[in-house]
């Protein structure tokens, strides 16, 4: 639930982060993970000073204590994305771990040879690796869902991939090199005509926008926390809970089981079945706390930081000769990721150049390699922007961006 | 700050006009050099007589460093025997190390352009592509 906050000047929320205030790059990698603020730093901190005890194991109140705050996290992303019950919460390390939860305890037991798996082929590899190798073990067939030069996905492309065939579709809410919305209701609403189910990577959309996994009727979502100002090391998987109670544990061992006897076990209730292992409570706490920090920011005052800096770096960037923007030219579509590049120059020297000069931005083909082979693009620049960021850092990264060709001697 | 000065005039003129970036029909030897790390990718094609390199070139995608570095590279082993060529890319090997002598990183001519990478270890692979490329094939 969004609640009421009182609107805070950008110099002021800056000053919630110990790196940008000690920091004097511009830091416009927001996408591959985002900076803490000192709250979420000092609830981890708390849970090792404070209430350090392995959550679920012991009877003594340290441990109670510890159990409380794992569990009290788990309510708070139950909140936070809408879902019906604590249940359907499973804590991972990282939305990947998520995804390989769902292709091995999901897809490898409930497709079957001659069924299809369809995915997006603007998926980050970490939604699109799992599904190749439950296709190869299933013997289900993989097929892609194919976007337009603009990477958006027609009705006409959803209908003719999406069929009766179709077990599973695997898509992102926002795709993390065009930052574009892709149409779930359409492509969520064709899966459930067809009796499959929609595992949607909401990990480059729940910075940016509200979450609600009962609205969008996805079947499994997964996010990371680090990129939603979390720590590192703590991820979710959303899911039905009447899919994730028929489904198999992904790994065994402790906490994840009721009783062991020699020739076998009882496993635990949801969402502990899939929590093998002693679990991450420190970052829980510190993903809970990211939660309350993002909620008291609000993402209305996000969403109109995202497109007053994304409209000024694309309005910059297209006033810049030889600069390409991939995907759509409305900043509204990009949801403060902004890939390009410059004609003659590989993008690796473009960072090269940008980080000398105080700016970090990214290179390569940022875990989508099919997508960039797809647009017939070796590799990309990306910039991708926070709430955080500031105008002035957006104008010396598009500063620097129009220095680049000249620094590598061409004149025109 | 200012740009750091590895892009040197040296780095920008082969790599904005390469003289070797082309293919060769006739070449004896044919190897593929990648990062996989950076996507940067040359295939290096030599054309040899006994022991001498007598032509050579190469075809590519990748950052300045790896392209100019390998158009550097062609430029000074060619007409040269396969030892002289792998005593010179060892050197150059040592000098992006930052472990030649000045004697020796002289000796490499235009590629001395390049001993700067030294300080850069996230563009040591890039520099070094092409010649290991020519170690790997001799």
């Amino acid at each position: 639930m969004q609640q009421e906050h009182i609107r805070r000047t950008i110099e002021d929320i800056r000053n919630d982060f110990p790196l940008l205030i000690k920091e004097p790059t511009a830091y416009l990698d927001n996408a591959a993970t985002a900076h803490k603020p000192a709250c979420v730093l000092k609830a981890e901190e708390e849970f090792y000073v404070n209430h350090n005890a392995n959550p679920m194991r012991g009877f003594y109140p340290l441990s109670i204590e510890a159990t409380d705050i794992y569990e009290n996290a788990r309510k708070g992303v139950r909140a936070f994305i809408g879902a019906a019950s604590e249940r359907e919460i499973v804590f991972t390390r990282n939305a990947t771990e998520s995804l390989n939860l769902v292709a091995y305890s999901y897809g490898l037991n409930s497709i079957k040879a001659g069924d299809e798996i369809v995915v997006a082929i603007s998926e980050h590899h970490s939604n699109m690796l799992p599904w190749q190798m439950a296709a190869r073990v299933t013997g289900a067939e993989l097929r892609y869902l194919e976007c337009g030069a603009d990477g958006s996905y027609s009705d006409e492309e959803i209908e003719k991939v999406i069929g009766e065939r179709t077990k599973l579709v695997a898509i992102a809410q926002v795709s993390n090199v065009l930052g574009r919305c892709n149409p779930l209701e359409k492509i969520i609403g064709r899966v459930h005509e067809n009796g499959g189910v929609a595992v949607i990577d909401a990990s480059q959309s729940i910075p940016h926008m509200q979450v609600d996994v009962k609205k969008l009727d996805a079947d499994f979502l997964v996010f990371s926390g680090h990129k939603l100002l979390g720590p590192m090391g703590i991820g979710v998987l959303y899911g039905k809970e009447e899919l994730l109670d028929a489904m198999p544990p992904f790994l065994t061992g402790g906490e994840m089981i009721d009783s062991v006897r020699r020739d076998g076990a009882v496993y635990a209730e949801l969402p502990h079945k899939f929590e093998a292992g002693t679990v991450n409570a420190a970052g829980a706490a510190g993903l809970a706390e990211a939660i309350r920090y993002i909620n008291g920011i609000g993402y209305d005052h996000i969403k109109e930081r995202d497109e007053l800096l994304t409209q000024r770096a694309i309005a910059g960037l297209k006033d810049i000769p030889h600069v390409n923007i991939i995907g759509s030219d409305k900043a509204e579509e990009h949801n403060g990721i902004i890939t390009f590049t410059i004609d003659d120059v590989h993008p690796h020297d473009i960072s090269e150049i940008l980080a000398s000069e105080g700016v970090d931005i990214r290179a390569g083909h940022h875990c989508a390699q099919p997508l960039h082979d797809h647009l017939k693009i070796r590799s990309t620049a990306r910039a991708s922007l926070m709430f955080y960021n500031t105008e002035e850092e957006v104008d010396r990264f598009l500063r620097s961006i129009a220095g680049v060709r000249s620094k590598l001697g061409w004149t025109e | 700050m200012e740009s750091r000065s590895f892009y040197n005039e040296i780095l920008t003129e082969h790599n904005m006009r390469p003289y070797y970036k082309h293919d060769i029909e006739d070449a004896d030897l044919i190897l593929e050099g990648v990062n996989p790390s950076c996507g940067d990718e040359i295939i290096l094609k030599l054309k040899t007589d006994g022991n001498v390199i007598v032509d050579g070139a190469f075809v590519g995608d990748g950052c300045a460093v790896s392209q100019a570095s390998a158009d550097i590279m062609l430029s000074l082993i060619l007409g040269k025997t396969k030892e002289e060529a792998l005593r010179l890319a060892d050197i150059f090997t040592r000098m992006i190390k930052g472990e030649a002598s000045e004697e020796e990183i002289d000796s490499l001519e235009e590629a001395s352009a390049l001993r700067d990478i030294s300080h850069m270890p996230a563009r040591v692979k890039c520099a070094v592509l092409g010649w290991h490329t020519l170690e790997e094939m001799l």
